[in-house]
C-alpha cells in the first residue's frame, strides 16, 4: 500500500511538467499516508503523542465442526468492547521495563552522559557514582561484596565468560567440566565448544521433576575437575536445583561452582556465601530492568581467576574490558534495589497468581504439570503444564490473544520439541503437547482468569476435532494401536 | 510531622495519578502497590518514621506524575482484558 502511494507520488512529481499538480493533491496522499497503519504507528501532532499498533494477525485454524458453537476468537465475549493486544504471559523470555527503572535511566539519556571511566572531570565522576551505586545494589541482593559484581552485556556473556574463561585459565592442570542436561542453550553450546578445546565434560542426568541427583555429582568428580556449572531455576520448568548442597560438594573438592541465575536473581533467596557460589550469572531484563546488560558475580575470596574473553581497556578488574553503559547500568542496579524491595509483595502476588492458574488448569483432564511438585524446589513464577492430544504449537496459534511460549524463546522458533523435558524423560508427544506460563510482578488476577477461560475453552475445541480424543474417550488404549505404516 | 489531613491528601493525589497510566498493567500495579504500602504502615506512630514515609510519598508521587506522563505520551493497544472506553 505504502509502495503504492510512493509510486503515485513519484509519477505525479516526474509528470509535473505535463500535469500540474497542485499542493492540495499531495497533502492529501500524504495524510491518507499517514493515517494508514502500513508501520502500526500514529502520531497526533498536536498533543506529540505516539500510538503504537500491534498487528494481530487472525488465527489460520480450520473452521469449527459442524454445529458447533465454538468460536476460537476470544474467549466468548463481545469483542468490540475489549482491546486486541494480547495478554503477556511469557515473563520467563523477557519482563517489561518496571517504570521506576526507566525514571531512573532517563536521567542519563538527558543529562547524566559523562564517562564512567573519565577520571578528570565532574562528568566523568557523578557517572562513575552513580555506576558504584547500582553495583551495590545489583551485590546487595545475592550478599556479595559490590567489588565482587562485573557488568556484562548479559547473562548468556556470563556465562560464556564463566564456563570458558575459568577453564582455560587452569587448563594446565584440569581437564573436566561438569554440568547438567537441563542447562540454558549458551551453557550447553560453551561447554560443546570446551570439548573442542579438548576438555571432558560431562552432563549430568536430571530425575522425572528436574532435580539432579548429588550421588550423581559426587560420583561425576574426578581430579582433574575444575568447574561444576548447575543453573538455580530452570527456564522451562522452573525447578529450583538444591544450590546449598552442591555448593557445599564443590567447595569439599576444591572445585568452582558455577550457577546461571538469570532466572533466580531476586525471585528466589540466593546467599553467594551460604551457598558456596564462586560465580553466579544474574540478567537484568528478566528482573524488569533494560534490556543489554546483565552482570557476573566472581568471588574474591577464595580468588577465583578466569581468563577474560574480552580484552582491552582493563575495565572491571580486567575481566570485561569496555565502557560501561551508565543508563543500563544505572536502570539495572534500581531494578535490583526494587526487586529486594519489594520482594515479599512480589513473592506473595506471584504465588497466589501461580496457584490460581496451576489449579485452574490443572482441572481440565489429561493435564499434566511439568517439573517438581514441591512448592521448595519449585518457582511458583513459572508453570509449564502438558495438555495431553493436542499440539501445543497449533494451541498456541490458538491463543493469538494470549503471548505465551512453549520454552525457551531462544528455541521457540524451530519445531522441535525442549531438550529440557526430553532430559525429565517425557515422549515426543507429552514435550510436543507442553506450554509454559509465565506469571509475574504487572500480571493481573483478571488476566489470569481470562487465561483460565481462553485455555479451558480452547483445549476443549481442539480436542472434539482431534480423534485420538476421540478414541481415548471410546476407551481405547492409544499404546495398543498398531498404526499402520506408510 | 504529616498530619492525618495530609497522609490522605497524598494517597488520593497518588492514586490519581496511577489512574493515568496508559499502560494497563503499570495502571494496576500502581493501584495495587498505593494500596498495600499506605495500609501496611496505617499503624506508625514514630514521628520520624511517619515523615520519612511522608516524604517517600512526595518523591513517588513526583516520579509517578513523569511516569504517567510518558506513559500518556507512547500509547499501544488496549489489551484484551481492557475495556474499550473513551477515556482522558
Amino acid at each position: 500500500m505504502l509502495s503504492n502511494q510512493l509510486r503515485t507520488l513519484a509519477v505525479r512529481a516526474s509528470n509535473r511538467s505535463a500535469v500540474p499538480v497542485t499542493k492540495s493533491a499531495i497533502t492529501h496522499s500524504v495524510r491518507s499516508l499517514s493515517k494508514s497503519t502500513i508501520s502500526g504507528l500514529a502520531t497526533n501532532t498536536t498533543t506529540g503523542e505516539l500510538h503504537v499498533s500491534t498487528p494481530v494477525d487472525p488465527p489460520t485454524m480450520p473452521s469449527p465442526p459442524e454445529g458447533s458453537s465454538l468460536s476460537l476468537k476470544n474467549a466468548s465475549r463481545n469483542e468490540s468492547q475489549f482491546g486486541t493486544r494480547p495478554i503477556y504471559l511469557d515473563v520467563q523470555a523477557t519482563t517489561p521495563t518496571d517504570p521506576r527503572v526507566l525514571d531512573k535511566m532517563l536521567e542519563f539519556y538527558t543529562g547524566l552522559y559523562g564517562n564512567p571511566h573519565s577520571s578528570t572531570h565532574a562528568y566523568g565522576w557523578e557517572t562513575d557514582k552513580e555506576v558504584e551505586k547500582a553495583r551495590e545494589y545489583v551485590a546487595q541482593v545475592i550478599k556479595a561484596d559490590p567489588k565482587e559484581i562485573i557488568f556484562t552485556s548479559g547473562a548468556t556473556e556470563t556465562n560464556n565468560m564463566a564456563i570458558k574463561g575459568v577453564p582455560r585459565f587452569y587448563k594446565k592442570t584440569k581437564k573436566h567440566i561438569i554440568t547438567t542436561q537441563t542447562e540454558h542453550k549458551c551453557v550447553l553450546d560453551s561447554a560443546r565448544h570446551m570439548q573442542d578445546e579438548g576438555f571432558d565434560v560431562t552432563y549430568l542426568p536430571v530425575d522425572e521433576h528436574g532435580l539432579i541427583s548429588l550421588d550423581a555429582l559426587r560420583s561425576a568428580i574426578r581430579k582433574d575437575t575444575i568447574l561444576v556449572s548447575v543453573m538455580a531455576v530452570n527456564n522451562e520448568i522452573g525447578v529450583i536445583q538444591p544450590l546449598k548442597e552442591i555448593g557445599k560438594i564443590c567447595r569439599e573438592n576444591k572445585i568452582f561452582f558455577h550457577t546461571d541465575a538469570a532466572q533466580a536473581y531476586g525471585k528466589i533467596d540466593i546467599d553467594v556465601n551460604e551457598m558456596n557460589i564462586d560465580l553466579l550469572s544474574i540478567s537484568s531484563h528478566k528482573i524488569y530492568g533494560p534490556m543489554g546488560i546483565g552482570a557476573c558475580y566472581v568471588r574474591r575470596r577464595p580468588r577465583v581467576r578466569l581468563d577474560p574473553i574480552i580484552t582491552g581497556g582493563g575495565q572491571e578488574r580486567g575481566l570485561r574490558s569496555g565502557t560501561l553503559a551508565p543508563p543500563l547500568v544505572a536502570g539495572f542496579g534500581e531494578a535490583a534495589r526494587l526487586m529486594l524491595e519489594e520482594s515479599k509483595d512480589d513473592r506473595e502476588h506471584i504465588t497466589r497468581l501461580s496457584n490460581k492458574l496451576k489449579d485452574g488448569l490443572l482441572s481440565i483432564p489429561s493435564t499434566q504439570l511439568n517439573g517438581s511438585p514441591d512448592p521448595a524446589s519449585s518457582y511458583p513464577g513459572c508453570v509449564n503444564i502438558s495438555f495431553a492430544y493436542i499440539e501445543g504449537e497449533s494451541l498456541l496459534m490458538a491463543l493469538k490473544d494470549i503471548a505465551l511460549s512453549s520454552g525457551s524463546a531462544c528455541t521457540s522458533a524451530s519445531l522441535e520439541p525442549s531438550y529440557v523435558l526430553h532430559a525429565l524423560g517425557a515422549d515426543d508427544a507429552l514435550a510436543h503437547s507442553s506450554i509454559r506460563f509465565g506469571v509475574g510482578r504487572f500480571t493481573t488476577e483478571a488476566e489470569i482468569d481470562y487465561v483460565i477461560k481462553a485455555i479451558n475453552e480452547r483445549v476443549d475445541f481442539l480436542r472434539k476435532m482431534s480423534p485420538l480424543w476421540e478414541m481415548v474417550q471410546e476407551g481405547i488404549d492409544l499404546d495398543s494401536i498398531e498404526w499402520s505404516g506408510h | 510531622m504529616a498530619n492525618s489531613k495530609q497522609v490522605l491528601s497524598l494517597y488520593k493525589q497518588m492514586l490519581e495519578k496511577a489512574y493515568k497510566f496508559d499502560n494497563y498493567n503499570f495502571r494496576e500495579y500502581a493501584k495495587r502497590k498505593i494500596h498495600n504500602s499506605f495500609k501496611e504502615h496505617k499503624g506508625l506512630t514514630d514521628e520520624k518514621e511517619i515523615n520519612q514515609f511522608y516524604n517517600q510519598g512526595i518523591n513517588s508521587l513526583a516520579q509517578l506524575h513523569r511516569q504517567t506522563t510518558i506513559s500518556q505520551m507512547f500509547t499501544f493497544d488496549k489489551l484484551v482484558v481492557e475495556p474499550l472506553k473513551k477515556h482522558h
